[in-house]
């Protein structure tokens, strides 16, 4: 199997770590992973704003650059979410199946062996889209019997402490262009996110998606918090043995 | 008054309103609540499941309900009335209120009568109404709306309210105890149900099979004022329709574990028939439902049983504030009932989401809120003409994301003129870095990094 490597416009650009880290955790695990250098962004932040239009000649870019893979793997749960969910990538013949990185590795039961130790409480961001969109865990919402597809890597890593939460499942309030447009409502938001980590002593607050981190990481820079951001991928290659 | 627009009104309401914690701190609450009472249920699952099935089904089969219903109603003596829209509903109330020369009414919680503006309509033809439900009492003594549609004084603190009930019923000033303030309310209100001639009330269930309605309370005001009073007017929208009695089992133990996390209200109360004596009437009211069930993309919003689930669970409704949507159903489902009935007016509530999804999944008849949230803003997009300051960047966003080349260039110099000039591109999204640093830029791109590192297998 060839897996395309999808690295999201912002994380090419803004957090290019966590682009490193999901190669690098793939190739460990033994896929043989390609780059398609023409690939930008999944067509998510147009759509989401109403103009489908725009978004659809976004996505349109997307196949053509992953045009002859079968399976597509990408760190972000928002960024799938909206390939498989509102641009129905995977209906059209030739579409290539799309994963987010956790949920891939889930699916083919293939973990990490056991990871360096990581003596640090750690807060765990659920994005919305992992969560409520690509069911990556039970939400708090629906009555069931809980399940995390991440939890088999948590349990990899020594000595780490995921402290509980209030909420541990509310929305940190990014939500794209929401972020501008309602700002004010976006960072009481976001605001209230981080003061939940706080509360319960979280030393790093880790997530499945960087634009939650990076909306919550400026709300603690812009404070003057003490906690730091990390997504999972990059905790996951960092402590790699 | 001029409607603001969401984004506006919730930053007043974060910013600068008395009390901008407290709708965050109910609401939560009463999530929290919401959650240990569905979980006490085998197969709350498969309930919401059904419920969404019997609303789809009625919905899709208004017509013929809607028939056998006024027929039923009749049979048990209960005159019914259409009222096409608010103006309508409201002419039929006052009409029959003249008819007994009633002096006031007492009224409990309604949003339809909020929706057709009742109140308002009433005292200008010089009538007075008693709001009776205490969280409708308050906002009423307030001069305001309701900021949510089963806890309307949500957003007020009890030392707003015992200032609220010292100006206005002559409280002791100061008293913040909650029993004593209740309990001055309920003496104060009580006068007026002993001599009320009309008692006004909302609908939470018509039930098709035995032209009998439902209506759910935790104080029994409903009843306290329809059991007194000579004369009882029910208001029912006409989707709050269900075909059969034993219906009602599945949305009555729906309704209030998820409204308040009780696991029944205090009064379920069915009524079927005028007392020896009395008179009942029912008006059915449509005022912009038609037309909203014949939107296929939109219908299904209709199932709401206005429990106001996907409000306590809405962050943004809780940091924002009910009255920041500027309608009378507030909250997820209300941005997608008013722009059905008016999109132009309401074209920001769409827009009022982080489409997080947690409204749909808390929904106890499955209604896809934030699906619809999402299919509103593109119909919205479509007609009308958006604001420059969206659309720019939308459609430049497209053009430079869709081109490879020029998303490279232009991501490439972003970066460099945000290192070099910091400050300009704080300026520059300054709606972003009011509460949020930018990320720091980083040298290289990771395509950059990956033409330097790795070989080049496409």
């Amino acid at each position: 199997m060839k897996i395309g490597l999808f690295v999201p416009c912002y994380i090419d650009q803004f957090f290019p770590s966590v682009g490193k880290s999901t190669l690098t955790i793939l190739e460990n695990l033994g896929y043989d992973v390609g780059y398609p250098l023409d690939q930008t962004c999944c067509g998510q932040p147009m759509v989401n704003s109403g103009f489908v239009k725009e978004g659809n000649r976004v996505t349109q870019n997307f196949r053509k650059a992953f045009e002859g893979y079968d399976v597509v793997v990408g760190p972000s749960g928002s960024c799938v979410h909206h390939l498989l969910d509102h641009a129905h990538v995977g209906h059209d013949p030739g579409d290539p199946k799309v994963h987010e990185l956790f949920s891939f590795l889930y699916e083919q039961q293939n973990f990490p062996p056991r990871l360096k130790s990581f003596p640090h409480n750690v807060g765990l961001h659920y994005s919305c889209h992992a969560l409520r969109g690509l069911n990556i865990a039970s939400p708090s919402e629906i009555v069931e019997p809980y399940f995390s597809k991440i939890q088999p890597i948590l349990d990899l890593i020594p000595d780490m402490k995921i402290v509980p939460l209030d909420n541990a499942d509310e929305c940190c309030g990014f939500g794209g262009t929401f972020s501008v447009f309602e700002s004010a409502v976006s960072i009481d938001m976001g605001q209230r996110r981080v003061d939940d980590h706080l509360k319960h002593e979280a030393r790093y607050i880790i997530s499945m998606d960087s634009s939650c981190l990076m909306h919550m990481e400026g709300i603690a820079r812009k404070r003057g918090d003490k906690v730091e951001f990390l997504h999972l991928a990059d905790l996951v290659a960092n402590l790699w043995p | 008054m001029k409607r603001k627009k969401h984004p506006q009104a919730a930053e007043w309401y974060i910013n600068h309103s008395p009390s901008p914690k407290a709708q965050h701190n109910a609401g939560i609450h009463l999530r929290n609540k919401r959650d240990v009472a569905v979980n006490e249920v085998d197969g709350f699952e498969a309930l919401r499941k059904r419920a969404s099935q019997i609303k789809k089904h009625t919905l899709t089969h208004l017509d013929r309900y809607l028939e056998e219903f006024e027929e039923k109603a009749l049979a048990n003596g209960i005159h019914v009335h259409w009222a096409v829209d608010g103006a309508e509903m409201n002419k039929h109330v006052f009409r029959i209120l003249e008819q007994h020369e009633v002096p006031y009414i007492v009224k409990s919680k309604s949003m339809l009568t909020e929706e057709c503006g009742l109140n308002a309509y009433l005292e200008k033809q010089g009538m007075e109404v008693y709001d009776t439900d205490l969280g409708e009492r308050i906002v009423q003594l307030s001069h305001e709306p309701p900021s949510h549609i089963v806890v309307p004084a949500m957003h007020k603190t009890r030392e707003e309210i015992s200032e609220i009930f010292h100006r206005t019923m002559d409280t002791e000033a100061g008293n913040l105890d909650a029993r004593y303030l209740t309990l001055s309310a309920r003496k104060d209100l009580r006068k007026r149900f002993m001599e009320a001639k009309a008692a006004v009330t909302g609908v939470n269930f018509g039930v098709a099979e035995t032209g009998t309605i439902t209506i759910c309370t935790n104080e029994g005001n409903a009843d306290l004022g329809v059991n007194k009073a000579p004369v009882q007017i029910h208001c029912m929208g006409i989707e709050k329709l269900i075909p059969r009695q034993e219906d009602l089992s599945v949305f009555i133990r729906l309704l209030a574990r998820s409204a308040t996390g009780q696991r029944i209200t205090t009064y379920t109360s069915h009524y079927q028939k005028p007392r020896p004596g009395s008179e009942m009437h029912l008006i059915l009211v449509d005022n912009g439902r038609s037309e909203h069930l014949g939107m296929p993309d939109f219908w299904e919003s209709l199932k709401c049983i206005r429990c106001g689930a996907c409000m306590n669970t809405c962050p943004v409704f809780r940091s924002g504030g009910g009255h920041s949507y500027g309608y009378s159903v507030p909250g997820p489902i209300g941005s997608i009932i008013a722009p059905a009935r008016n999109f132009e007016e309401y074209d920001d509530l769409p827009f009022a989401s982080s489409l997080c999804g947690s409204c749909s999944a808390v929904c106890p008849v499955k209604i896809d809120i934030h699906g619809q949230l999402l299919k509103w803003r593109e119909v919205i997009v479509d007609h009308e003409n958006v604001e420059a300051k969206k659309s720019i960047p939308m459609k430049w966003g497209s053009r430079i994301l869709s081109r490879p080349g020029l998303y490279r260039f232009s991501g490439k110099w972003a970066r460099k003129l945000l290192g070099w000039f910091p400050e300009m591109g704080r300026r520059a999204v300054k709606d972003w870095t009011r509460g949020r640093e930018l990320p720091q830029p980083p040298k290289e791109s990771f395509r950059e990094w990956y033409l330097k590192h790795k070989k080049n297998k496409p």
